[in-house]
């Protein structure tokens, strides 16, 4: 492991790093979603075909990932919130194993659902 | 999403959800606010932090980024639900 | 281990291994066996007064509590200043921003009472005065501080030690300084700056949580600002 990384090896780091990435991808993400949605208003033809091109297993996993980036930045966000706004209890620094724990499971039940 | 994805992502069979959905309209407008008002304040960070932008110059970015986001989404609640 | 200021970089030496030896010992070894020109800050020795904090192996510390045995896998160690901080000259570092960013958080008890005044009564078993107990013990020996990669990333953000000290004060019924110093701690140089990185509260060696004093400031700074006070 990078040494940088490896100083900072402990879950609140890991937590921080997912939270923050996370958050930049599905920033990225959100215009080029909302843009799509867009198209149907005077481009449905190519709204269909966008669709269509969105049946192609790479953009079902890819499908599959953004779900999950949205069930740990949210998780993430109620670790933090619980964090903050909660009086500190030690178990609190446990939140990290649970909100990733959860995101998964949710991620999970999407793939499934497929 | 989970439901959506299992009632099919075609152009009609999204259309088919969302035409005169009331009830999809609010939740996606309530979505929509949200996310203007939440992504560029975490951008705001990410800029300053790892970056090091700061400043007015910042902030101007990030109000016309919300501004843009909020005129797609808009759009795109109205494209699919009118 | 590092030497010169800013600009110098990682110099060789070889030091006996002892059978029981702190980092302290190996620096201390190097001054005064190889070269006498290092500088480096210790006091007590004994782990009280936070002196001897440097960069070992890229993880800041008490050198004077750490075990060779605990950091020396290979036979090797790197030392460095504290991380953070102006360097002055080989491992010692300038700690002037760190207490000066304690003095920005208004990280000083402003009493209410005079001596003519009875004296103010403090239940230990509060809460307030329970959650001052599990912050005051910090020395400010830049641990945390060093720690920090918002400290790193915002020059301005008061860090750590300077807002758990605040929080201290906050909670401490006798302080009359409340919302003078909740407008000192809040803002983007301020508690609201803290991502709950925890590097703090893993590395603190008094075992405190500045994260938890932070995350109390900014209920503080939060229930402040509904109410218009700030």
């Amino acid at each position: 492991m990078n040494p940088a990384l490896r100083a900072r090896n402990h879950p609140g780091y890991w937590a921080f790093l997912v939270h923050r990435l996370s958050g930049i991808l599905l920033a990225l993400y959100l215009p080029a979603h909302f843009w799509v949605l867009g198209l149907a208003l005077h481009h449905a033809a190519r709204l269909d075909a966008f669709l269509r091109w969105t049946d192609q297993p790479l953009v079902r996993v890819g499908e599959w990932g953004l779900v999950l980036l949205l069930a740990a930045h949210f998780t993430g966000g109620l670790r933090l919130l619980a964090l903050e706004f909660l009086p500190w209890r030690e178990w609190h620094k446990s939140l990290a194993a649970l909100a990733a724990g959860v995101s998964l499971a949710l991620a999970l039940a999407f793939a499934l659902a497929l | 999403m989970i439901y959506a994805v299992h009632s099919g992502l075609g152009a009609a069979q999204i259309l088919e959800r969302t035409r005169g959905n009331a009830a999809w309209l609010g939740f996606y407008s309530v979505f929509l606010l949200a996310v203007v008002v939440h992504v560029p304040i975490g951008l705001r960070a990410v800029l300053g932090e790892w970056l090091g932008w700061r400043g007015a110059s910042r902030d101007a970015a990030l109000a016309t980024f919300a501004a843009a986001l909020a005129w797609l989404g808009a759009r795109a609640i109205l494209a699919v639900f009118l | 281990m590092w030497r010169g200021t800013a600009e110098g970089g990682f110099r060789d030496y070889e030091v006996p291994r002892q059978a029981s030896q702190s980092v302290l010992d190996v620096v201390t070894y190097i001054q005064r066996a190889l070269d006498s020109s290092l500088a480096y800050r210790f006091a007590c020795r004994v782990g009280m007064c936070g002196s001897c904090a440097m960069t070992v192996n890229g993880v800041a510390r008490w050198t004077c509590r750490t075990h060779v045995d605990q950091v020396c896998a290979d036979g090797r160690l790197e030392l460095a200043p504290l991380a953070n901080l102006p360097v002055i000259r080989d491992l010692v570092t300038d700690m002037r921003d760190f207490f000066d960013k304690w003095a920005r958080a208004r990280g000083r008890f402003e009493g209410r009472r005079t001596r003519r005044d009875d004296f103010e009564r403090v239940a230990p078993d509060s809460e307030a005065r329970r959650q001052v107990d599990a912050a005051i013990e910090c020395i400010g020996c830049g641990v945390c501080y060093s720690s920090c990669d918002v400290v790193a990333w915002n020059p301005d953000y008061l860090g750590p030690a300077a807002l758990n000290r605040a929080w201290t004060l906050l909670r401490d019924v006798r302080d009359g300084a409340r919302l003078v110093r909740l407008r000192a701690v809040a803002g983007d140089a301020g508690c609201h700056a803290c991502h709950t990185h925890l590097s703090c509260t893993e590395r603190c060696p008094k075992q405190l949580s500045p994260t938890a004093g932070i995350a109390g400031l900014k209920r503080a700074a939060a229930a402040a600002a509904l109410r218009g006070e700030l």
